[in-house]
């Protein structure tokens, strides 16, 4: 299931890693106990060790060669007892429930272990490390570049950079997407962070109100989500000044700034890794929060084998049957990695508009930025709205 | 300033309707996993 998380990973952000195949080894003899595991599968399988337990997850009796009613094994169906045991753990056997719910007729789904042992260890740990790391990174440029001031003479005019409504859809999306951060941080890493310095009460009060306004909250992110790409996406799409700014860092580390559009290539970036993130933290969310309804990954694995991108990783067949269970503990998987990368990115937007950049504040604050700022950041957006007012640029006379 | 008060102040509307909309659209684990019969109040 791990391995299978990580294709997904890679099959977004592109990442070029190279995994470690397991060395398959030649089929081990298994006579001495007539084709039943043995000592040396046990213990491989206590070190950790992937097997290849088909022939026991397959031996599972064949009820198209049972025997007949009369003879022996006749009414268990062609599958002796262990064969319905091996069933039942390995989840083929046909149960019937009068229990409702996709998952109540599965009754052993081992991938939970994984799930919760990758959930307690690498994800809490690099996770955590991918934010404390961002927030150190951000002080770090702090030290070293300072607050980005405004070059110029201020002039003491200021233009409309935001209106009410684009101010009202970036903050709802902002104060939600903070709750969400926080609440989902508690829920994570709460039971290994807080319950020692809180106590299980205290702990056991606060998970409760945090899954509360995480669950709830969640609507107004995916609204201003909504919101935000219909007011901007047609400021995002990029184009050729977006390559002039790339290839000048944006002017952060040199005098003067590359002339940008309302958003430059950096804010479109940023607008991007929103969107898509975003949205894709959104639809696995909407998963968990109705449990079974909406089942991601079995799909999106066939998909990834059919193209035979599972392949070209080397990762070799991803798994298509998967348990309920296994539907949810993915998509929570994945809910967690994608939001933690974008944690990571708001970071340096709120560091960016906040106390990085002079000016920036602003745009976000009152809507109105000083047009020097503007000139120096968006220089082709102020020409835009000059021109647009009916203002010939900086220089000319008025008209009348 | 206002837009980002009025924007918080929505937060907390939408998510308290969120919740109430949720709670009767027959969605609850014991909705879901119980019939009629079975009562658990």
């Amino acid at each position: 299931m791990f391995r299978a998380l990580i294709v997904l990973l890679l099959s977004v952000f592109i990442a070029s890693t190279s995994f470690a195949q397991d060395a398959t080894a030649p089929a081990p003899d298994r006579s001495a106990t007539g084709g039943a595991q043995t000592l040396e599968d046990i213990l491989a399988r206590q070190r950790g060790e992937e097997i290849d337990d088909s022939f026991r997850r397959d031996a599972t009796g064949d009820p198209d060669s049972a025997a007949g009613m009369a003879e022996q094994l006749g009414t268990l169906g062609g599958a002796s007892d262990p064969e319905l045991w091996r069933a039942l753990r390995y989840n083929s056997a046909d149960i019937t429930s009068s229990s409702r719910g996709p998952a109540a007729t599965v009754l052993v789904q081992d991938g939970g272990m994984r799930w919760l042992e990758f959930r307690q260890g690498p994800l809490i740990k690099y996770g955590g490390y991918l934010l404390l790391g961002t927030i150190a990174l951000l002080a770090l440029f702090f030290l070293i570049r300072g607050r980005i001031r405004i070059d110029g003479e201020k002039t003491g005019r200021t233009i409309e950079r935001f209106k009410s409504v684009e101010r009202f859809g970036h903050w709802m999306l902002a104060g939600s997407f903070i709750l969400l951060g926080i609440t989902g941080l508690v829920s994570l890493m709460g039971r290994k962070f807080l319950i020692p310095v809180f106590g299980h009460d205290s702990f056991a009060l606060l998970a409760t109100w945090s899954k509360w306004v995480h669950n709830n909250v969640s609507w107004a992110f995916m609204i201003a989500l909504v919101m935000i790409f219909v007011m901007w996406v047609v400021h995002n799409l990029p184009d050729r000044t977006d390559l002039n700014w790339l290839a000048k860092g944006g002017g952060i580390f040199t005098k003067g700034h590359p002339p940008a559009k309302k958003f430059n290539a950096g804010q479109k970036l940023i607008f991007w890794s929103v969107i898509v993130l975003g949205t894709s933290i959104s639809v696995s969310g909407l998963a968990l929060l109705f449990p079974f309804e909406i089942n991601l990954f079995s799909a999106t694995f066939a998909k990834l084998n059919s193209l035979g991108i599972s392949g070209a990783l080397g990762l070799g067949e991803l798994p298509t049957a998967l348990a309920p269970h296994e539907e949810m503990q993915l998509s929570q998987l994945w809910h967690a990695i994608v939001s933690f990368v974008l944690m990571a990115i708001i970071l340096a937007h709120i560091y960016i508009g906040s106390v990085g950049m002079e000016g920036a504040y602003a745009a976000m604050g009152s809507g109105e930025v000083e047009e020097q700022w503007a000139r120096e950041h968006h220089s082709l957006w102020v020409d835009e709205v000059k021109a647009k007012e009916g203002t010939a640029p900086e220089g000319a006379t008025p008209a009348e | 300033m206002r837009a980002m008060i009025t924007a918080f102040v929505a937060v907390a509307v939408i998510a308290v309707g969120a919740n109430i909309i949720l709670d009767n659209v027959g969605f609850s684990s014991q909705d879901r996993s119980s019939s009629n019969a079975v009562r658990l109040d």
